[in-house]
């Protein structure tokens, strides 16, 4: 096989047993980011230089014995974490030339951990869209076929993986933005729960939902980078003080006895041969020795209105810090303080950011507060106490990750809520806070679908777990698109 | 729900965000249309439901001790700024 077509895991280990060098993987890789821009825009930047260095330091560390399981290993970060002295846009224009001052804590962590910086990855603007389509950089494309989108928000991490272009990538997850996009680019993708991975330097969107997590391969690669880069930090006022366990320790503990809840509400209307992939994955898990029965979540079908009240208020209120004075895209020869505010925040935002700041400032302004945002507020405690419920009969939910494979770039772009409606299954675990992983269980019409598996507050190794096993007994995640093999 | 063009203008002005002319139908007609999606969470029932402000139960404020806990770092920090003059911000006139 391939180099590039191995694992995260796989190269771990074929770099400590010097198969390989981390100087070598990291040439191998950005030959491949940067041959494959022109087709899938996956990249904002590709950070040749430091990568090679921070290779070479790797390959001292593996030399000298002195190396942990991720040293060596090239990694992408998705352009909404803060990466020192490298320039973090977030898809926008308003940070087009931003250079950030300090790392993100998510980028510390793995820099410490000896992974090496490949480069920053193409995102919806501010992370507010489902197909890549709202980049300032323009759209990343599927690399399963390039006339379709990748999902978003986190297309260009979901497509660096799916095109074997790196071996893991980071992502943030508010409604979606790493599951949707890790099922339409067919590779695993774990948001986990709120608060476990700190948010200190990840640009904010919507505060109380946005949590950081990663794309790999297999949930086994997940296992490995996760373990790195959750944990509790000081910075991060949401942060939670809780030890995190060794995920890749449990990956293996057998599946039998385990109860499978399958939501009800996600089967409703589910395009029938997207069910049949979801019904085989079942299949799989029955043979395993999990049991499985039907729940309800009755409030579930009120999560994406609930999202877009709840989600654009934070919004507004965390974009309100761009005003063109401290850092960010700032107006020609403005005419006053105000002018300056607005003419620097209308050309610096493009259009789907500007629709979200103007519904969350609506449902947060006088006469309307009450109405939607004390409203969505409570739907959103309903929903998360029908989370909680399930939960005392099963061990893990399951359904669709998204409602179809792939659609075309343009399909959706003029109508918001038809582009909203794509997070129908994976805002419910954003509102309540848990955790959930989309894993590769099949194709349809040769583009790749995801199951999603949904657990309680902090059960990332019981997810990682039940998806391995999966993975262990299928190969839908170790397929890539030929023009990339 | 149909906002107005008056509305769109006052929710712009209150975000602090200018529109160019050709911006304001078409928020107007997609706003509204929002509105009128997210308006189905008046079909539940939420009589005596706590409002929910974050997914973690039991969370409070956590405070440090107030004691310096960075260097000063605010020439780095302003060389992302549009304009900085003798280490102050620099923004038009707001007094006259």
């Amino acid at each position: 096989m391939s180099i590039h077509g191995k694992t995260l895991a796989e190269l771990a280990v074929g770099l400590r047993n010097k198969e390989f060098s981390s100087v070598e993987l990291t040439k191998l890789f950005l030959e491949r980011m940067e041959a494959s821009q022109r087709s899938l825009n996956a990249f904002v930047s590709i950070t040749r230089e430091s990568a090679l260095a921070a290779a070479a330091a790797a390959d001292s560390r593996l030399a000298a014995g002195r190396a942990g399981p991720l040293t060596g290993v090239p990694i992408v970060h998705k352009d909404i974490f803060c990466t020192e002295g490298i320039r973090t846009t977030c898809g926008s224009r308003m940070l087009d030339n931003f250079v950030a001052p300090y790392d993100a804590t998510v980028v510390a962590k793995l820099k410490a951990a000896g992974t090496v910086l490949l480069g920053k990855t193409n995102m919806d603007e501010f992370a507010m869209g489902s197909s890549n389509e709202t980049s300032y950089y323009g759209p990343v494309r599927n690399p399963w076929n390039s006339d379709l989108v990748p999902g978003g928000s986190s297309g260009g991490s979901a497509a660096a993986v799916g095109a074997r272009l790196a071996p893991a990538a980071t992502g943030t997850d508010t409604g979606g933005s790493i599951r949707q996009p890790a099922a339409l680019c067919g590779v695993t993708g774990i948001k986990p729960t709120y608060g476990r991975v700190s948010r200190y330097g990840m640009i904010a969107f919507a505060s109380s939902m946005d949590q950081a997590g990663v794309f790999g391969a297999g949930a086994e690669d997940i296992a490995l980078v996760l373990s790195a880069m959750a944990g509790f930090d000081p910075r991060d006022s949401t942060s939670v003080d809780k030890p995190v366990p060794d995920y890749a320790a449990s990956l293996n503990n057998p599946l039998k006895g385990l109860k499978i809840g399958l939501v009800k509400e996600f089967f409703e209307g589910l395009d029938p041969q997207n069910e049949k992939r979801v019904r085989d994955a079942l299949a799989v898990y029955q043979k395993l020795g999990a049991t499985l029965k039907e729940v309800s979540l009755p409030n579930l079908p009120l999560s994406v209105p609930a999202y877009y009240v709840v989600a654009p208020a934070e919004c507004s209120s965390n974009l309100a810090r761009f005003d063109g004075v401290r850092y960010g895209h700032r107006a020609e020869n403005p005419r006053d303080l105000l002018d300056l505010y607005k003419r620097s925040r209308g050309e610096g935002f493009g259009a789907e950011v500007k629709r979200r700041i103007m519904t969350g400032t609506y449902v947060l302004s006088a006469g309307y507060f009450d109405a939607y945002y004390l409203q969505a507020q409570k739907v959103r405690r309903l929903i998360a106490n029908d989370f909680d419920k399930a939960f005392t009969e099963v061990d893990v939910l399951m359904g669709p990750t998204t409602p179809t494979p792939a659609f075309a770039l343009g399909a959706k772009t003029e109508d918001p809520i038809t582009m909203y409606l794509n997070d129908i299954y994976t805002i419910g675990a954003n509102l309540a806070g848990v955790p959930a992983i989309s894993v590769p269980c099949g194709f349809i019409q040769d583009l790749p679908v995801g199951l999603q598996i949904i657990g309680p507050q902090f059960a990332e190794d019981r997810l990682l777990n039940v998806a391995h096993a999966y993975q262990r007994e299928t190969d839908w995640h170790r397929r890539v698109p030929t023009a990339y093999k | 729900m149909t906002l107005e063009r008056k509305h769109i203008e006052t929710i712009a002005h209150l975000a602090r965000l200018e529109l160019k002319e050709s911006e304001v139908a078409v928020y107007q007609e997609s706003l509204s249309r929002i509105l009128d999606f997210v308006g189905e969470l008046n079909r539940a029932n939420t009589q005596g439901v706590t409002p929910m402000a974050h997914p973690l139960p039991g969370l409070s404020q956590r405070l440090r001790a107030d004691e310096p806990a960075e260097s000063d770092r605010h020439e780095l920090y302003q060389s992302n700024a549009p304009q900085v003059e003798a280490g102050l911000y620099l923004v038009p006139k707001v007094l006259e």
